[in-house]
């Protein structure tokens, strides 16, 4: 009998089959191509010196429930690949390879994910022993940039190789914003680990703290008060709407139209600012914690609120009608960067990314928890799979989110807003699953025969969607570039961790 | 074209209009920690015990900026009210030591010398490096630029290049994968060079300091000019802060 659970759930570990590495590698093929996706794959040191025990749990986004499974790893067993004929476990194999020295064999390119070798990066960014990807030939040249950027952003490098101005192909290597936080959150105060978690990446602070919050009220088995859930929903709601707008601004300001940019750089300012009244930081850090949250909406300010959101809908309503009719801006969006619709599934992209290739994917409808549980935030489904999808996505559920602010304010009442948590389960394994601003946030907490944390897996949307940027400039103008990397927008620090 | 028009009527002018020092931000940011000693109970420790950073000692009563996350934990843990958190926005220092609060006034700000504001006070011209933040620091860094903050009315700029930089402006907790290039990048810039640590994480680590994979913040051959604490800073933070040391307040 195959376990399930549900986000937002705990399953203790004796409920999940252990299965051989052969059984665990054909049952999460069987299931991938029977409708389920990976959601997190990954490795805990077993009790057993020299194994490993691989933890994967698929999701199945028709039905809303999560499959766990496991396998014992004895170190240094081959482990054939899946990528070549699911190629969504890419990253994850990468990641058990660089992190757990998993010999996973037959992958087509096996290199790191966040490592870098300090020793050897004195005179440039380069690893001597994984060289970048490199085209020969007559007229190919090849362009790095970065890590460090012509504006104010995070690192990473990129490295083209073009024939001309076109771009034959990008390599993208990230791992400069490596802060080890995985491993930090394991040996911190539980009020430190909140903190940890709302730093995976600083723009998705309510994602990762719901996600991080989840977790541990599902290893205590506390379920949250309905006015914590509901304030959660619509700080995560405002703080996609901040992103959206935001990235709606910087795409207007990469194709020149500065009018636009202007008005939704202030816009997006407005936004967080609601969040400050809200949370007493632009960010809404300090605003979740397990069992609850510390603040919510004060109902005296009501009023004022739901008229600032009205003034806000109006606002980029006005704003993006001017985006959406000027035709210099047309012409840069449109067919520019595209990802096909059967890449994206292939390559398990989440998020605005998946939808604007026309992937129905979204945690909020496919396996909704707290506010979404009762309140439904409609999909987005765009399927041209260019800039103008991605921008016209994030404008789209910027407008539904601001629906979702508005009903819900109409009637909430800030009545309980925590609970203390129960004592931790031990050995169990707590899964929760987010949809933040870029898509999917994949939270697994495991706990030892104490209850204590053992083991803390952390999947931002960014770790899958990078590739989706090097799949939409390939034979692409280099010149579009910065634009097509604009309607990513993707977290180098969720990435790097 | 008339639509165009009819939004920048519609928008209007949204710069701020008052002082970068003396604007009221709403009553529940946290802002500078305001200490009174002379409340703590007698080997009461509660508000060091609740600090997820280490930034609090009890005894005395000290409360590290550069450490602090402004999260108001302590705040909570407090019986007594020795510490509560203002909504005071002017808390950028130019002397660690200066961020260090045991409820005296000290001075915060030294302003820089009559060369160097005669260089840099009406055009400042700033590189960002960003090495292991979090994108929360880098964000209030862009909005400094954005039409409401407006940072380039005051002449502060941030630059696409090191050469054409007056300072650089650290974020992170400096991880080791960044280190070289951030090194790199301050070599770069033309002597003499400003540095300004933006955020907990660079200042001290912050969140990270225990963490192998970084530097523990800036490291201490790069000397730090200005430190704005914070996680992250307002964009006020940043300007009032850079504003004073230029001595343009």
């Amino acid at each position: 009998m195959q376990p399930e659970l549900r986000n937002g759930e705990a399953i203790p570990w004796r409920a999940i089959p252990e299965l051989s590495l052969t059984e665990f590698r054909s049952a999460l093929l069987q299931r991938c191509r029977t409708g389920a996706r990976i959601a997190v794959w990954f490795a805990v040191p077993a009790t057993e010196p020299g194994y490993l025990t691989m933890l994967a749990v698929l999701a199945d986004d028709s039905a809303s429930v999560l499959y766990p499974m496991a396998a014992p790893y004895r170190a240094g067993t081959p482990f054939p690949s899946l990528t070549p004929e699911l190629p969504q476990a890419s990253m994850f194999e990468r990641e058990l390879w660089e992190e757990h020295a998993v010999q996973i064999e037959g992958h087509p390119w096996l290199k790191p994910v966040r490592r870098h070798a300090h020793a050897a990066r004195h005179d440039g960014p380069a690893l001597p022993s994984f060289p970048f990807y490199r085209v020969d030939g007559t007229g190919v040249h090849e362009v790095g940039v970065g890590p460090v950027h012509a504006g104010i952003i995070e690192p990473g490098h990129f490295r083209f190789q073009c024939h001309g101005e076109k771009v034959l192909f990008l390599e993208i290597r990230l791992g400069y914003q490596h802060r080890g936080l995985e491993r930090a959150l394991l040996s911190a105060s539980e009020a430190k680990q909140t903190i940890l978690a709302e730093s995976i990446a600083g723009d998705t602070v309510l994602g990762h703290a719901i996600a991080y919050a989840m977790v541990r009220e599902a290893i205590a088995a506390t379920s949250v008060p309905y006015a914590a859930d509901v304030t959660r929903g619509m700080a995560l709601e405002l703080e996609r709407l901040a992103n959206h707008v935001g990235d709606l601004g910087a795409l207007a300001n990469d194709v020149a139209f500065l009018p636009a940019a202007a008005y939704l750089g202030r816009l997006r300012g407005d936004v967080l600012n609601l969040l400050l009244e809200l949370s007493g930081n632009r960010f809404g850090r300090s605003l979740v914690v397990p069992g609850g949250v510390r603040t919510s909406f004060a109902p005296e300010k009501r009023t004022r609120w739901i008229h600032q959101l009205a003034t806000i809908e109006a606002d980029l309503e006005q704003i993006c009608q001017l985006l959406w009719e000027t035709p210099s801006v047309l012409s840069r969006f449109e067919h520019t960067g595209v990802v096909p619709t059967a890449v994206a599934r292939d390559l398990g992209f989440v998020g605005p990314t998946a939808r604007a290739s026309g992937v129905a994917r979204d945690v909020r409808r496919d396996h909704p928890a707290g506010a979404y549980c009762f309140a439904h935030v409609p999909l987005t489904l765009v399927s041209s799979g260019d800039v103008f999808a991605r921008a016209l996505v994030r404008w789209t559920e910027s407008m539904r989110s601001l629906q979702f602010l508005q009903e819900q304010l109409a009637d909430f009442e800030p009545t309980q807003l925590g609970r203390a948590l129960g004592p931790s389960q031990p050995n169990v394994v707590a899964v929760a699953m987010v949809e933040g601003w870029r898509g999917e946030i994949v939270h697994v907490g495991v706990t030892g025969s104490h209850g204590e944390l053992s083991a803390y897996k952390i999947v931002d949307p960014s770790f899958r969607n990078w590739t989706a940027l090097a799949v939409a400039v390939r034979d692409g103008e280099i010149s579009d570039f910065p634009l097509c990397n604009k309607s990513f927008n993707l977290s180098y620090a969720g990435h790097d961790l | 074209m008339i639509k165009i028009l009819a939004a920048r009527w519609r928008q209007g002018n949204r710069t701020l209009r008052q002082r970068v020092d003396t604007l009221q931000l709403p009553d529940r940011f946290r802002g500078k920690p305001i200490l009174s000693p002379e409340r703590c109970g007698a080997g009461c420790e509660a508000c060091a015990a609740s600090c997820p950073t280490g930034a609090i000692s009890a005894a005395p009563l000290t409360l590290d900026m550069g450490r602090c996350v402004f999260c108001g934990l302590c705040e909570g843990a407090c019986p007594t009210g020795a510490i509560r958190f203002s909504s005071d926005h002017r808390l950028a220092a130019t002397h660690r030591t200066a961020l260090r609060l045991d409820g005296q006034e000290r001075e915060r700000i030294l302003t820089l010398g009559a060369e160097l504001r005669r260089l840099f006070g009406r055009s400042l011209r700033l590189r960002q490096v960003s090495a292991g933040g979090c994108n929360g620091c880098e964000k209030e860094l862009v909005a400094t630029g954005n039409v409401v903050f407006d940072a380039s009315r005051f002449g502060i700029q941030f630059v696409a290049s090191p050469r054409h930089a007056d300072g650089i402006v650290i974020t992170g907790p400096v991880s080791r994968n960044m280190e070289a290039a951030l090194r790199t990048t301050y070599a770069a810039v033309p002597k003499p060079t400003l540095v300004i640590a933006v955020g907990a994480c660079a200042i001290s680590g912050g969140v990270f300091a225990e963490s192998p994979e970084t530097c523990r913040g800036v490291p201490s051959d790069i000397p730090v000019d200005l430190y704005v604490p914070g996680c992250p800073p307002h964009p006020l933070v940043f300007l009032e802060g850079v504003l004073r040391l230029l001595g343009r307040l």
